[in-house]
């Protein structure tokens, strides 16, 4: 007779706590009718979860982290990457708590389906295998292809939901396809099994070839050029919130996952999938630092910006080493908080409560509103990697574990590409500072919006002070990640 | 023999099916030629043993999935003849992405790639049972998930195309239970010769629906 | 015929299946042969037309179908599956103990919170 221990289950407790708080919020929002009133408590008690599953995630044990038959592992990488995706999901759900916010999402259905989301995307981050890891992608896609679509009488938000999906069900399924092929010819599931089974003996093409479709796959759900198409419209099309939410959380377990992948089940033929990885990177960065420059709505740009943020992530994996993983790490750090704090001023732009996301409409903004002006210049900056702020630690330590991997030409064109990304960064500050307005935007700051903006513009300026605490932990959970297993 | 031939009757008319999924003119055809391809589908996987996949196909796949199918098909006002347009120059990229598929799975068939999966011995119990025996227990962390997922699925069709209808008349049971005799009868003594406007006490808006 | 080889053996229960498949399929196909065959046939334009009350058809008859018919086959879909995933429990509920009964009671009472909502939310009234 069958039956998994405690200790097979414990690991999981934030993530089976996570569900439960949804399945009892399915509840609530069933008994609380659609009124905004119940929109907002259905939210406040997803916070609430969210908090107190960081806690948990927090005191979990990294050295007994095998859950599930190895299925899933709550590693100190896991802990590192869950606490960013929490507060990320956090601070998205915190900004949709405005009395005055958008109607068609203010629906009880939204914050549930963000924290069922948040659940896919806390599996993805520990899937050790690569059944648990097909589970995890799907629960988190199906709830975001929903949300993307949510407001139903937009004709935009319909199609930035349905174009999201088809392409994610073209993603999955070049990713059930590649792993379909791995486990032809690894005989297992699981990525300590396929790290085994593939160690020391020359690989079959059909193996690469899995293994290709499956970093494909992956690379739909970061979107990292040439598998980019999807992510303008998305952003631009969704509701301003749910565009928030794609910039932020998402992509952070995308990434988790493909270093997982590659370096738990591929680790021993880094060679083979550094090719992809390179490739990936340089298109991401080209095509991201490219594409925004001419673009006239925010949300499209930032769309862009977030291709090419990814390029430059993706060149910290293609290094192959510890260093690479750190560097990862921290860049992702710093990309949540970067899209946090921008997506708290976008939100903003409103024009006598419609919004105003063509990226003229910040002109003038020091006049009108200095503070927030200010705060988004620091996020520019970051973006654009301007020492001492946290986007240039990311780039530093990403593309520094690129150059001691030997792939110089990568880092060169990444340091390029971030000079051309720099300019349409520095073209919003230039509208704000120097140009001039005759129609300011709306002066209503929501309390959540200043607390997520004050929080992401603390932890970018102080992010020099605590580089050395956070390399630590990075290091750690690269180690946990690669050596460990 | 006799399984080769079954073999090769339900694998042609499978593909034949499959083709006129794509060719056929009307989508409608296209839906029950997919139904057909999914019967024969049904039929290969019993060949080789495999009588719960072959069930699922048959129940959920021809039962829901292809009705699905149909609804949307008639449900989208779909031009026919405008859609077969694309189809000329979709043909080249289509038979490209096809045939490197065909190709990946010629080349892992006949190499020995796949020696690493060893398949499972036939073993004495069916593999309905054999299924059954792990996927609550060793699996028992992916089955939960997908209930999860099935449970997303749920949500989001629901909050995507529910739509309250206005000026709908629904019937409330506990309503129409509840109603007394007094709320809607009334007896009114009439006096002899007396015409029917001058006792009328009730108003007709205060009566209910 | 054996131990060995136990595939031909499970066909063998199929075997009253493909007849009745057999018998079926050439019902059919000998029906609507036979009448295609035997019978007369003489069209011209006015039989072949559709009729519609003696008037030339007004529009096509394809007509576009309401959203409600996709969420009750979506919904049914769900349902089905889970209806699926009863089968192999049912099958080895003696070989998973207790364990395995509690596995499917969860993700039962997970699909039942979502039947609750449904039923709420009036997913299932036609109105």
């Amino acid at each position: 007779m069958f039956a998994f221990q405690m200790a097979d289950i414990m690991p999981a407790l934030p993530e089976i706590f996570l569900a439960g708080i949804a399945l009892v919020l399915v509840l609530v929002a069933a008994y609380g009718g659609e009124t905004p009133r119940s929109a907002r408590r259905v939210t406040r008690i997803a916070m609430g979860g969210i908090l107190i599953t960081l806690a948990l995630v927090v005191n979990g044990d990294p050295l007994a982290s095998r859950a599930f038959g190895g299925m899933f592992s709550a590693d100190s990488f896991a802990i590192y990457m869950k606490v960013l995706v929490l507060l990320g999901t956090f601070a998205a759900l915190g900004m949709s708590l405005r009395s005055d916010g958008d109607s068609d999402i203010n629906k009880p259905e939204y914050s549930l389906l963000v924290l069922l989301a948040l659940v896919g995307m806390m599996l993805m981050i520990s899937a050790d295998n690569l059944m648990a890891l097909y589970m995890g992608v799907e629960l988190q896609s199906l709830p975001l292809y929903v949300v993307a679509a949510m407001r139903t009488n937009s004709l935009r938000s319909s199609e930035a939901g349905l174009k999201y999906f088809l392409l994610g069900a073209l993603s999955s399924g070049m990713l059930l396809y590649g792993a379909s092929l791995v486990y032809g010819v690894a005989g297992t599931t699981d990525f300590a099994g396929i790290a085994e089974a593939i160690s020391g003996r020359d690989m079959p093409t059909v193996f690469i070839i899995g293994m290709v479709f499956m970093i494909s796959g992956l690379a739909f759900k970061v979107s990292a050029a040439p598998f980019h198409m999807w992510t303008p419209d998305v952003y631009e099309g969704s509701p301003t919130l749910v565009t928030a939410l794609f910039a932020i959380a998402p992509k952070v377990a995308a990434i988790s996952l493909l270093l997982r992948l590659s370096y738990g089940a591929f680790g021993s033929i880094a060679d083979q999938w550094q090719q992809v990885l390179i490739a990936l990177s340089v298109g991401s960065m080209v095509i991201g630092a490219l594409g925004a420059i001419m673009q006239t709505d925010i949300k499209r740009m930032m769309a862009y910006s977030s291709i090419a943020h990814m390029g430059y992530a993706l060149a910290g994996l293609a290094a192959g080493t510890v260093a690479g993983v750190t560097g990862v790490m921290i860049y992702m750090t710093g990309y949540v908080f970067m899209g946090a704090g921008t997506f708290a001023i976008i939100l903003l732009m409103r024009r006598d409560g419609a919004e105003a996301t063509r990226i003229t409409d910040l002109q003038g903004l020091s006049r009108t509103h200095p503070l927030l002006a200010l705060g988004l210049l620091v996020m520019m900056f970051s973006m654009a990697g301007i020492p001492p702020l946290a986007g240039f630690f990311g780039k530093w330590y990403v593309f520094l574990a690129a150059v001691e991997a030997g792939l110089v030409p990568l880092a060169v064109i990444g340091v390029v590409m971030s000079v051309i990304g720099a300019f349409y960064y520095l073209r919003i500050i230039r509208l704000m500072y120097f140009e001039d307005t005759d129609s300011p935007l709306d002066s209503k700051i929501p309390m959540a919006n200043r607390v997520v903006l004050g929080a992401s513009l603390a932890v970018i300026l102080l992010f020099f002070a605590g580089i050395a605490g956070l390399l630590a932990a990075a290091d750690s959970a690269a180690v946990a990640l690669i050596v460990l297993g | 023999m006799i399984e080769a031939l079954f073999f090769y009757l339900f694998a042609a008319v499978m593909l034949g099916a499959g083709l006129m999924v794509v060719v056929s003119r009307n989508p409608v055809f296209s839906v029950l030629f997919l139904i057909l391809a999914f019967f024969n589908a049904a039929g290969l996987f019993v060949l080789i043993g495999a009588e719960f996949i072959a069930m699922l196909l048959v129940v959920v796949y021809v039962g829901a999935v292809a009705v699905l199918f149909l609804f949307v098909v008639m449900m989208l006002d779909i031009n026919f003849a405008e859609m077969r347009a694309g189809f000329q120059k979709y043909l080249p990229i289509g038979l490209v992405v096809g045939g490197i598929l065909v190709f990946e799975l010629v080349a892992a068939m006949y190499g020995d790639a796949f020696s690493g999966a060893t398949l499972p011995a036939a073993s004495e119990i069916s593999n309905t049972r054999a299924l059954g025996n792990v996927l609550y227990t060793k699996y028992m962390y992916l089955f939960q998930v997908a209930g999860l997922i099935l449970l997303v699925a749920m949500i989001g069709a629901i909050s995507l195309t529910m739509r309250r209808r206005s000026g709908v008349r629904r019937q409330v049971i506990a309503e129409q239970n509840m109603r007394r005799r007094e709320d809607s009868v009334e007896i009114v003594d009439v006096p002899v010769g007396a015409s029917a406007r001058t006792v009328a006490t009730v108003p007709p808006g205060k009566r209910e629906r | 015929m054996g131990v060995e080889n136990p595939v031909p053996e499970l066909l063998h229960e199929y075997l009253p299946i493909a007849v009745f498949f057999a018998i079926a399929v050439g019902l059919a196909i000998a029906m609507v042969s036979a009448s295609l065959l035997l019978g007369n046939q003489r069209p011209d334009d006015e039989k072949m037309t559709a009729y519609e009350c003696g008037f030339d058809a007004f529009d096509d008859s394809r007509r576009q179908f309401d959203v409600r018919f996709y969420l009750v086959a979506i919904l049914f879909i769900i349902f089905d599956l889970e209806v699926a995933f009863l089968f192999p429990w049912a099958v080895s509920l003696g070989g998973i103990g207790v364990f395995g009964f509690w596995s499917m009671m969860l993700f039962l009472a997970v699909l039942t919170i979502g039947f609750v909502y449904e039923w709420k939310k009036g997913a299932l009234e036609w109105e």
